[in-house]
């Protein structure tokens, strides 16, 4: 069990790492992206660097305001 | 997609690991012992190859499309995270990876260690450092080898731009025998960021039905733009820093070459029982 709990952290923090709040804003930009494809035919091409590139601005804003 | 971006972006990506990789391998075989460094390299080197064994074939046989959304979504992910750091970095929000000083913490923690022999490896130390520090970094190449090759259905390819990369720093580090300082390993960060970006974008879309207009050539658009995103948020950052008043600065951002560091946080008490830590080995 230990080996198992070190290689999940090892592997989150390998893929993750410090903010897993702009993982998530990607998976979730990558689920919209599927619905706006599939259900309602729009070729959202745009929103997936759109979303990177605002996860990028939220996640450095918020590393440089968590600073001391 | 044209081979030499797919050849070029594993090469430098598994170039800066391999340079992380040597100054640990370098530590503890210049402070420790050559024969359980190299063993413990060696040991390391097989532990990967029955990964990326294992792992490519079984990825060979998932469909592209999943296969593209999966890496793909991984790829923006870690690229991301290369990339916020890269900009932080560049940006002074947080320290320069300095391979000169990874290099003297290792050796400090190296020399504090005692010697322990231990399932036949003369040097449990110098094998463990070495074996953790080539797994560990060694990882990131597998994992950049295999998503790239499979999701461009060429391995081959990606393993010649791996393979040349780790030969290159290799026989650098051994001709220098001394860590690569002088590599601009932030600068090289930063680009691989941007390529492991744009490519996890490109795949991610693709991976969830996205045409993207001109089809390959798209990414000759979204490397630029991620590139100039980055430096125009390193430049925003570096504006927004308040400078630091004289009196509250540092008396050094590092000590000088060949002076003693104190121990690493966590490394000490390991080092102390012969072996180091994953922290340790990872910085």
């Amino acid at each position: 069990m230990t080996w198992l709990r070190s290689a999940g952290a090892f592997a989150y923090d390998f893929v993750i790492g410090d903010d897993w709040l702009g993982a998530a804003a990607i998976v979730a930009a990558l689920i919209v992206t599927a619905l706006l494809v599939h259900i309602a035919g729009v070729n959202a091409w745009w929103l997936l660097p759109l979303c990177i590139i605002a996860a990028l601005g939220w996640s450095l804003r918020r590393a440089v305001a968590a600073k001391p | 997609m044209n081979a030499l971006p797919l050849v070029l972006t594993v090469f430098v990506a598994c170039g800066v690991e391999a340079v992380e990789a040597l100054t640990i391998v370098m530590a503890a075989g210049l402070t420790r012992e050559w024969r359980s460094t190299v063993q413990g390299m060696a040991a390391a080197l097989v532990v990967l190859a029955a990964v990326v064994g294992a792992l490519g074939p079984a990825l060979t046989l998932v469909p592209l499309d999943p296969l593209r959304l999966v890496v793909g979504a991984l790829l923006a992910v870690f690229g991301l995270q290369w990339l916020r750091k890269a900009v932080l970095r560049a940006s002074g929000h947080k320290a320069l990876h300095d391979e000169a000083s990874a290099y003297l913490r290792e050796v400090t923690a190296a020399r504090q260690a005692e010697r322990r022999s231990r399932r036949g490896i003369g040097d449990w130390y110098a094998f463990t450092l070495s074996f953790k520090g080539v797994l560990l970094e060694g990882l990131e190449v597998v994992f950049i080898v295999v998503t790239f090759g499979t999701t461009q259905g060429s391995v081959g390819f990606a393993v010649v731009g791996a393979a040349a990369a780790v030969l290159v720093v290799a026989g650098a580090g051994f001709a220098a025998r001394a860590p690569l300082a002088r590599v601009p390993e932030n600068t090289l960060k930063f680009a691989v960021g941007v390529m492991l970006t744009s490519f996890g974008t490109f795949w991610g879309g693709e991976g969830v039905g996205v045409r993207w207009p001109g089809n390959d050539a798209a990414l000759l658009v979204l490397v630029p733009v991620f590139a100039a995103v980055a430096l125009g948020y390193t430049y925003l950052l570096r504006s927004a820093r308040k400078p630091v008043p004289a009196s509250e600065q540092p008396a050094a951002a590092l000590p000088a070459q060949g002076a003693a560091l104190p121990p690493s946080k966590g490394g000490t008490s390991q080092a102390a029982q012969g072996e180091p830590s994953e922290e340790a080995v990872r910085r």
